[in-house]
């Protein structure tokens, strides 16, 4: 139950170029680095195992499997550093948060690919 | 310059700066606003506008002296009255100007006033900040405030002792809130942190002191 003004004012400050991201995609994170003055731009892949909150805090939990170790990043989604988020697949997902998937490796951390 | 505005507090969120900095928020819809009365050192001993937010108000809550003192403005439909204070070098106002939020510019620096939200009969640590004593490993230290004061001298408790007691529903000022955006076009005054009061509460915004 949030305010008109309190949702226009949020609507116009959220990014509107960002692909539907849902749980189980497989997503490209473009994110910009500072180093000294320098600006560059790193690419994370993974799968998106959680979307947290609402309004301008909004979030994405990506992971990966790093060498042969888990790695998850948090992405503020309306934040100016996310440069963009390509999809490189859709998987087919039966819940919201994917943390089991934490528990799992290799073949059984698998997701089917939605059409 | 204005000096001042007042408006409703709307609720909290969060914008970035160009440089990716997370800024919190609070949006606030200030004004309209009217002057309804111009004091003067000559005749109330003190140099002040008297304002009123314009919202709607259903014509019967409003009794027959304020009517009366509304329309020396022009005006009706005031529920939220107040004065605020001229200082040396800002402009004349008339009864019956308007008071408008564009007046304010991101960068500008603002203490809002209003009224905190009551949390009744408080204890030490949610008043005070006291810690409190352990949970467990049977402790009977709890929530208890400790000692408040020697015995024999003074044989009393000190004034000003901080003790458990009404917590909140008072006029608090936060000072030198940054104006982070303006929207005119819908009375929407955008400032840095937090504003005290419920969602919905009526603010005072001062240009800031200093």
């Amino acid at each position: 139950m949030t305010n008109a003004l309190l949702e226009k004012f949020m609507n116009a400050h959220k990014r509107t170029d960002l692909p539907d991201i849902q749980p189980g995609d497989t997503v490209r994170v473009h994110v910009k680095i500072k180093e000294g003055d320098k600006e560059r731009i790193q690419p994370f892949e993974g799968t998106v195992i959680a979307r947290k909150n609402r309004g301008m805090g909004e979030t994405i939990t990506v992971r990966k499997i790093s060498f042969g170790h888990g790695v998850e990043r948090i992405f503020p989604l309306h934040a100016p550093v996310i440069e963009r988020i390509e999809i490189v697949r859709r998987g087919r997902v039966r819940r919201a948060k994917l943390y089991y998937l934490r528990g799992l490796k290799g073949k059984a951390a698998r997701l089917k690919e939605r059409e | 310059m204005i000096p001042g505005i007042l408006g409703k507090k709307i609720g909290m969120t969060q914008v970035f700066r160009p440089d990716g900095q997370v800024v919190p928020v609070t949006l606030l819809k200030a004004g309209p606003c009217v002057v309804v009365q111009r004091k003067t050192p000559l005749r109330d001993g003190y140099d002040a506008i008297q304002l009123g937010l314009l919202e709607y108000v259903k014509s019967s809550r409003i009794n027959k002296p304020m009517k009366g003192h509304l329309a020396k403005a022009g005006v009706d439909g005031i529920r939220f009255l107040r004065e605020i204070r001229l200082r040396p070098g800002d402009p004349d106002f008339k009864p019956g100007d308007r008071i408008l939020v564009d007046q304010f510019r991101p960068s500008d620096r603002v203490d809002v006033t209003g009224i905190s939200k009551g949390r009744g009969f408080a204890g030490f640590v949610k008043r005070h900040h006291f810690r409190g004593g352990p949970a467990t490993h049977g402790s009977m230290f709890h929530r208890a405030p400790g000692s408040i004061g020697a015995s024999s001298f003074p044989s009393r408790v000190w004034p000003g002792m901080r003790m458990a007691g009404h917590m909140g529903n008072q006029r608090v000022t936060v000072r030198n809130l940054e104006v982070i955006e303006v929207h005119p076009e819908d009375n929407l005054l955008v400032v840095k942190g937090a504003v005290p009061g419920p969602n919905g509460g009526y603010v005072i915004v001062r240009r800031a002191k200093r």
